[in-house]
């Protein structure tokens, strides 16, 4: 078969398709359109684009997640829809192949990374006392890089057609044997250039962490926080060269018919699953661990009292990273090799149950006794506490390989990663980005309506999530695209629908509360409205360019709270000139090129991937010669922003 | 003038040669499979390890003891990932 013929534009001949294609050109009209009309361009560009500012890329990188959270949550819309009903012909196989496949590529590595990617680059440099990230310019790379990977994998559901091998791409099933179209060549590449990105975010933020601290902020002195991204960052770096390992090696299968994972020829299929559990375990744990140190942060602020068992906290981080590491077999108990393989990761999977196990306690013990206040913040994170245990125990189930050939690939497993995912992650992640809210906007988003958006949300997660573990145990199969009435299963999956329409509504809260609290809400709340603990607070809200007109001097993990209530100086010396980073558009035109490498490599179009790859090899050149050295801010410009903001801090 | 002369560097230098012309010894005798693939992962390890001490500068600079840890963490995760797919996809049949 002829290359060419193996795809069409658009993929499918659906009406909704064509709809969504007539949506999508519409709205890119009218933003380009709105901005010109509002003379933006030039905002747009010198404020957002262009900027190196940590503060900003965070907020770039949340809204591009919300963007994404929102992309995957209408694909799983549409699949509860497909299997609310027996028999249901809304979507046909190969459509809700590409739709989950979809889903989950666009929830783990465009939403889930890129929230926690982007809550790490606002909170981070606040946190320790820093002006900004070590290197400022690779960080905006970094963010274009991963944002050029989301565009290349949305576009693909109008051009040519999307992956539609599940987000873990197992072969032969991904091979160019049994997927011919060009779906899992956007995966591959968009996976591999939003990769990119990531592990420079790695190196960049332990560079960060290591070197940028505040004076007198030690090792055991840092925020949990801060404890949580260093590790996340240090598990970044040494799994994700893995994930590109293995997709180098998918890409040379499907595009230069290389025999590494295929069936015959000395290539092994299964070593696609095995390399990609390698970075796909760890990977699970780069999710949660920042999202276990916002917890730890928000139950400490909202309980009025310190963490309880700082070390011990730390202790179970490092023991949680370094076991992450060693358990990624259990996502193939089933594979086919013996009793003893599987007893040894099964064992080491159920030791991951203890450290976590510590967390829980020393969350609970936190808020013993504290004065608990009910915001929004802190619901979530009590929430997270019974939901995320439930999780952890059906993954302890999960874990034991044996009872294992019982759940695999079952809706029982789907019940179980969503379950720690969304009351961990996601709930964090909404959490984190109220509670930062106004430090981000300077100011607050309004409780009434989040609570709605709160309650919608977990009910709604409850009712989607938890008839699955019923009907997978019943022997329902993950990915059926249909069922039959004579399973039993219809019932069951008309509330979890039902499910999926509370948690879309509890979102739709959500994005109106920001709409609404950006018109209603007052703007006078000073840096430190919820009455927090850490560092971040101590500055103006928003936040000034330079983060802190003094560096902070440290003496433990509350700095700041020492300040507050035990007359801690914190901000010892005088305003001087500070030294900064300059814009540079350079990282967007460098995305702008790998987009087009990308692109061209998908469809075989070498003449196209020659000329890209010349211009990604002239931005390395430019850049190396480029004279950068930064600007100054000066002792009287600070000064004058501090006397506007309302005195130094 | 014996300051400014880098005996380090030239010894490490003429150490990264020696390694070379045993790695290249595999080529030019007659020796079995398993014996041959041993001395290149041998050598491999020590001249990475050479390189990264002596032209790289590890060891160096204050934050030595980081440096050190964090290679060697890094080198144990992907030995452990190595036997690990080894236990899963080979010896996982065996037994």
């Amino acid at each position: 078969m002829d290359f060419s013929d193996r795809f069409s534009i658009p993929p499918h001949d659906d009406p909704m398709l064509y709809a969504s294609i007539v949506a999508i050109v519409l709205t890119s009209i009218a933003i380009v359109v709105g901005v010109t009309y509002f003379k933006k361009w030039g905002y747009l560009w010198n404020n957002w684009l262009t900027t190196v500012d940590h503060k900003r890329i965070g907020i770039m990188y949340i809204i591009s997640a919300l963007l994404m959270l929102f992309r995957g949550g209408a694909d799983a819309v549409m699949m509860r829809l497909q299997t609310a009903v027996p028999d249901n012909t809304f979507l046909d196989a190969q459509h809700y192949n590409e739709v989950f496949t979809t889903h989950g590529v666009v929830m783990i590595f465009f939403m889930a990374m890129a929230f926690i990617i982007g809550m790490m680059n606002f909170v981070v440099p606040l946190q320790i006392g820093a002006r900004d990230v070590a290197f400022p310019r690779l960080n905006a790379l970094s963010f274009w890089l991963y944002f050029t990977g989301a565009m290349l994998l949305n576009l693909s559901f109008v051009v040519g057609g999307s992956p539609d091998a599940g987000w873990t791409n197992y072969y032969p099933m991904a091979g160019p044997e049994f997927s011919q179209h060009v779906g899992v060549n956007y995966y591959n590449w968009a996976l591999q250039i939003s990769g990119i990105g990531t592990l420079m975010t790695g190196i960049n933020f332990i560079a960060t962490i290591i070197k940028m601290r505040a004076p007198g902020m030690k090792l055991m002195k840092m925020p949990i926080f801060i404890w949580a991204a260093l590790i996340t960052n240090l598990m970044i770096v040494l799994a994700f060269p893995v994930l590109t390992i293995a997709l180098l090696m998918g890409t040379l299968d499907r595009q230069f018919l290389t025999n590494f994972f295929t069936t015959s020829d000395g290539g092994m299929d299964m070593m696609w699953a095995n390399l990609f559990w390698v970075w796909g375990h760890p990977e699970v744990y780069i999710l949660i661990i920042p999202a276990f140190g916002i917890y730890s942060t928000i139950i400490a602020a909202f309980s009025e009292r310190n963490l309880y068992g700082y070390t011990s906290m730390v202790a179970s981080i490092l023991a949680i990273s370094a076991l992450s590491f060693l358990v990624w077999v259990h996502h193939f108990f089933t594979m086919g090799q013996g009793a003893l393989t599987n007893s040894i990761f099964s064992i080491t999977t159920m030791l991951i149950a203890v450290p976590t196990g510590i967390k829980i306690f020393n969350w609970l013990l936190t808020m013993w006794k504290g004065k608990i206040r009910f915001a929004t913040p802190m619901l979530y994170s009590i929430a997270f506490i019974p939901l995320f245990t439930i999780g952890g125990s059906t993954g302890v189930m999960l874990g034991m390989a044996s009872a294992d050939y019982q759940y695999h690939n079952t809706l029982f497993l789907v019940a179980h990663f969503h379950n720690v995912i969304i009351p961990g992650v996601v709930f964090a992640m909404i959490a984190g980005l109220i509670f930062y809210w106004p430090k981000m906007f300077g100011f607050m988003l309004n409780e009434r309506i989040g609570k709605w958006a709160f309650w919608n949300i977990t009910i709604g997660f409850c009712l989607a999530f938890f008839p699955m573990y019923f009907t997978g145990l019943n022997g329902q199969a993950r990915r059926m695209y249909t069922y039959s009435e004579a399973t039993g299963f219809s019932t069951l999956s008309m509330i979890s629908f039902i499910g999926t329409l509370l948690l879309a509504v509890g979102f739709v809260f959500l994005v109106y509360n920001i709409f609404y609290s950006y018109r209603h809400a007052p703007r006078n709340i000073g840096g430190d409205p919820w009455n927090a603990r850490t560092l971040e607070w101590a500055t103006h809200s928003p936040v000034p360019e330079y983060n802190f007109a003094i560096s902070p001097t440290v003496h433990s993990e509350e700095a700041f709270w020492d300040y507050k209530e035990n007359d801690y100086e914190l901000f010892k010396g005088k305003v001087e000139d500070i030294h900064m980073p300059n814009n540079s558009g350079w990282s967007i035109i460098f995305a702008g090129f790998f987009f087009a490498f990308g692109f061209f490599f998908i469809f075989h179009v070498w003449v196209g991937v020659i000329i890209a790859f010349l211009g990604i090899i002239g931005c390395l050149i430019y850049r190396s010669f480029e004279k950068d050295d930064g600007h100054h801010i000066h002792k009287e410009e600070i000064e004058a922003t501090e006397k506007e903001l309302g005195g130094a801090k | 003038m014996k300051e400014l002369f880098p005996l380090k560097q030239v010894n490490g230098y003429i150490f990264s040669l020696l390694l070379t012309v045993i790695a290249l010894s595999v080529y030019f005798f007659d020796m079995s499979l398993a014996m041959g693939l041993t001395i290149l992962v041998v050598t491999a390890f020590i001249q990475a390890g050479v390189q990264l001490v002596v032209f790289m500068h590890a060891g160096e600079s204050e934050d030595r003891a980081g440096i050190y840890i964090h290679t060697i963490f890094g080198v144990v995760v992907a030995i452990l990932t190595i036997l690990g797919s080894l236990l899963a996809m080979i010896w996982g049949y065996m037994y």
